[in-house]
């Protein structure tokens, strides 16, 4: 059933900005006032990666407002803060996306809000990253927010941690105080289990070890920010690739009648059944064994298609279809997992919430959970405690306001294969949704289920 | 009135139907996908998810390169099947005839149905006026906010990357528009890890923008590497101009000179693809998609600073039209 195509041949025109693994994500993180958004446009600056007419309307709006005097200085924040209100208030309210490559790699940089009540939106930035950039000022030190913010990251995994002590210049590139600041935030991330964790003195308005190592920092021999970017692995590389196969199914591709290929192949495309999605994790290849959930039943995987090519393996985050031996009933919904390895159907979890709606959630409240192709229903069985901010514990709590982090107890309405997040970043991970208005109120990762 | 003269001086590598492509780059033993086999299985996710998800989807296509690859890419996400939804096109009036042109062929060729909502016909019975600048992309909103509840679409898919805009890029790929199509740009939905929540009530609707993460030059890469086809003018060619607001302009029903305004004949491109009322060409000798790859990656102005009146016309020109539904 191969279907007629040209040979690959603009394969090999591929350069060096598309050649595997240089796609890296990364989101900033921070207080208010921290200098996040100067630094990204610092970054963007100094790595070239700001076009000409982009600084020009830039420039001439830093003037108008009055921005740096006679020397001609630029507001680097305008670069991302991209809405009428943002600008006009100096704040980041939401993410902003950028897109700039360097010679070794290709970025997409989520500059995240600081603003207590837009956590929601950092949260938004921090689920794709490969790495979260923390900036502290280091005038000030480790602040709520930046423990909230640190909070997040930890409990989302993001796989790297690059703690940026900022305004370094108003303290006259003092080794002693950048020492203690990055002492103090080395604590926090102890605290909070937070593995290798990469701590640098920038300055973001000046440019100090943003792409080039500052020699106004000779105390400091670690790379710059943009090197430590250009270093780190990518996500799907470090966690995916190790996990056990995992295929939320979108859909089941099954054309009959109405087919996209060239007549004379229709036929043999009659009977063609596939389920499609996107690989979650790990690697599956034609002739493995793969257990479906619901049912648990087992087949062989016969056949692994992308758009008419044939591969003999796919692995995360590919988007495929997968042929079975065997006539199953499988629908949107289903997981297709490595034979053996799918976790036993449960209706209980307990699981760690982001509640991010000014609503608040308490035991008893209905919703709907978004578990990979899967929405149930959900009953808020106990709030079992909230995150304080000071002490990194959790705290007896009887709801969960905005912004706070907790614990809850949930029950479903239909049974799911379900795993924590520390097993698998995918299947562990869901949305909690307001069943009336479909708002989403929560980014949440399951903690421990019913079934174990 | 002058006739327009338009010259191919080489088309591009056309010789490759649309559908078709190159396997994903697999490095022998190496679980690592390129760049761009990340962004396309991030996009046919998007797709799938949406078609999912929603009763009625439709396609906003005009023929421009974006939408040219968010088309390509829904024919693979539902190989060996059919795109499983139709498209709509917003026509200004002040099209180039060429991009039409490809787009009736691309609709015929793929099966697919069409629908043609136009800014002409608001016109001539009076539910829109023409604006002073003669610029008509401003007036695509009504006819497109009609078009999408007379198919009672719930998700309409559009090219738009976040690159292009600086309110685009704080735009979520999955968005939810109200009854009027309005974007509440301080009020987004968290848009957590591949999850997307596609829950709306009556009369909302969500614009889905599965290339939001594509660069330029991400999708001429991906135009090059599956052999996509595009109307000829995105190629060089020899056209008559006339220089206005420092872009090319091309000569046409709805793009005459005023006094002054000296024509030449100049070997152009068209970087975007709009109205012709606002849309100017660059001059660029890149007759190929190679070269394309070369000029884009080269480039030091963005794609809308190059070509686009209408985003000139405020630092938020952009967002002001996207909270009016514009998409």
């Amino acid at each position: 059933m191969t279907q007629a195509l040209l040979s690959p041949a603009d394969a090999g025109t591929h350069d060096g900005a598309d050649a595997p693994g240089t796609l890296f994500r990364f989101a900033t993180a921070g207080s208010v006032d921290d200098g996040k958004s100067t630094l990204v446009g610092r970054l963007l600056h100094d790595s070239k990666a700001i076009l000409a007419d982009q600084l020009e309307s830039v420039t001439r709006t830093s003037t108008e407002r009055g921005f740096g005097g006679d020397d001609g200085g630029i507001d680097f924040a305008l670069l991302t803060d991209g809405l009428r209100a943002e600008r006009e208030q100096g704040i980041t309210i939401d993410v902003a996306y950028r897109y700039f490559a360097t010679a070794r790699r290709s970025f997409i940089l989520a500059d995240c809000p600081g603003h207590v009540q837009y956590t929601r939106n950092m949260v938004t930035g921090a689920t794709t990253a490969d790495a979260v950039i923390m900036l502290i000022d280091a005038r000030k030190g480790v602040l709520e927010q930046t423990r909230r913010h640190l909070s997040v990251v930890s409990l989302l995994r993001v796989p790297h941690v690059i703690i940026a002590v900022n305004k370094i210049d108003l303290l006259d590139y003092d080794e002693s105080a950048f020492a203690a600041v990055a002492a103090s935030v080395r604590a926090v991330t102890a605290d909070l289990g937070l593995g290798a964790v990469h701590v640098l003195p920038v300055s973001a308005l000046v440019g100090d070890n943003v792409v080039d190592r500052s020699p106004r920092t000779p105390w400091y021999d670690g790379p710059s920010l943009l090197e430590l970017l250009e270093s780190l692995p990518v996500v799907d590389e470090v966690e995916t690739a190790i996990e056990a196969f995992r295929l939320p199914v979108q859909l089941v591709l099954r054309p009959q009648g109405a087919v996209a290929v060239a007549p004379e192949d229709a036929d043999s495309f009659r009977d063609y059944r596939a389920y499609a999605g996107q690989v979650a994790s790990g690697t599956v290849r034609v002739g493995d064994s793969v257990s479906v959930a619901p049912g648990g039943a087992t087949t062989v995987v016969t056949g692994i298609d992308f758009a008419g090519i044939e591969l003999t393996e796919a692995f995360a985050p590919m988007s495929i279809a997968v042929r079975l031996s065997d006539d199953l009933d499988i629908a949107r919904g289903a997981v297709i997992g490595a034979a053996g390895t799918l976790p036993e159907s449960t209706r209980e979890l307990t699981a760690a919430l982001f509640w991010l709606d000014p609503r608040a959630l308490r035991p008893g409240d209905r919703t709907l959970v978004k578990f990979g192709t899967n929405t149930v229903q959900a009953l808020v069985a106990a709030v079992t405690g909230r995150l304080n901010l000071d002490t990194l514990e959790l705290e007896p709590a009887g709801s969960l306001e905005v912004n706070d982090i907790g614990e809850v107890g949930l029950r479903l309405a239909a049974p799911l294969p379900i795993e924590t997040f520390t097993e698998n970043r995918r299947s562990g991970a869901f949305l909690v949704i307001n069943a009336q208005d479909g708002a989403t109120l929560a980014a949440g990762i399951v903690t421990g289920s019913g079934a174990r | 009135m002058r006739a327009p003269r338009v010259n191919a001086v080489t088309t591009a590598t056309t010789t490759t139907t649309a559908m078709t492509s190159a396997p994903p780059v697999q490095a022998a033993g190496s679980h690592r996908l390129s760049q761009l086999d990340v962004l396309e299985s991030e996009a046919i996710h998007i797709i799938r998810e949406v078609v999912a998800e929603f009763e009625r989807p439709v396609l906003l296509f005009s023929g421009g390169k974006d939408s040219v690859v968010v088309l390509h890419l829904a024919a693979k996400a539902f190989w060996p099947g059919k795109v499983p939804f139709g498209l709509l096109h917003v026509d200004t009036g002040h099209n180039f005839p060429e991009v039409l042109a490809f787009r009736d062929a691309t609709v015929a060729r793929l099966g697919l149905r069409l629908t043609v909502a136009k800014v002409q016909d608001y016109i001539d019975d009076g539910r829109l006026q023409e604006r002073a600048d003669g610029t008509r992309n401003p007036l695509q909103t009504l006819p497109l906010l009609d078009g999408i509840a007379a198919g009672r679409h719930d998700a309409v898919f559009g090219g738009a990357r976040r690159d292009e805009d600086k309110a685009r890029a704080k735009e979520r790929i999955l968005s939810l528009r109200d009854e009027f199509g309005q974007w509440d740009p301080r009020n987004q939905r968290p848009e957590l890890w591949n999850l997307y929540n596609g829950r709306h009530t009556v009369g909302q609707h969500v614009r889905a923008f599965p290339i939001s993460n594509w660069t330029e030059y991400n999708v001429w890469r991906y135009i090059e590497r599956e052999g996509i086809e595009l109307p000829p003018l995105y190629y060089a060619h020899e056209r008559e101009v006339f220089r206005r607001d420092g872009m090319w302009r091309a000569i046409g029903p709805v793009s005459e000179p005023r006094p002054g305004e000296a024509v030449e004949t100049r070997t152009v491109r068209y970087r975007t693809v709009g109205d012709m009322s606002c849309t100017g060409a660059v001059e660029s000798d890149a007759a190929s998609v190679a070269a394309v790859v070369r000029e884009v990656a080269l480039s030091t102005i963005t794609e809308r600073g190059a070509t686009r009146a209408d985003d000139r016309i405020s630092e938020a020109a952009m967002e002001d039209r996207k909270k009016d539904g514009y998409f």
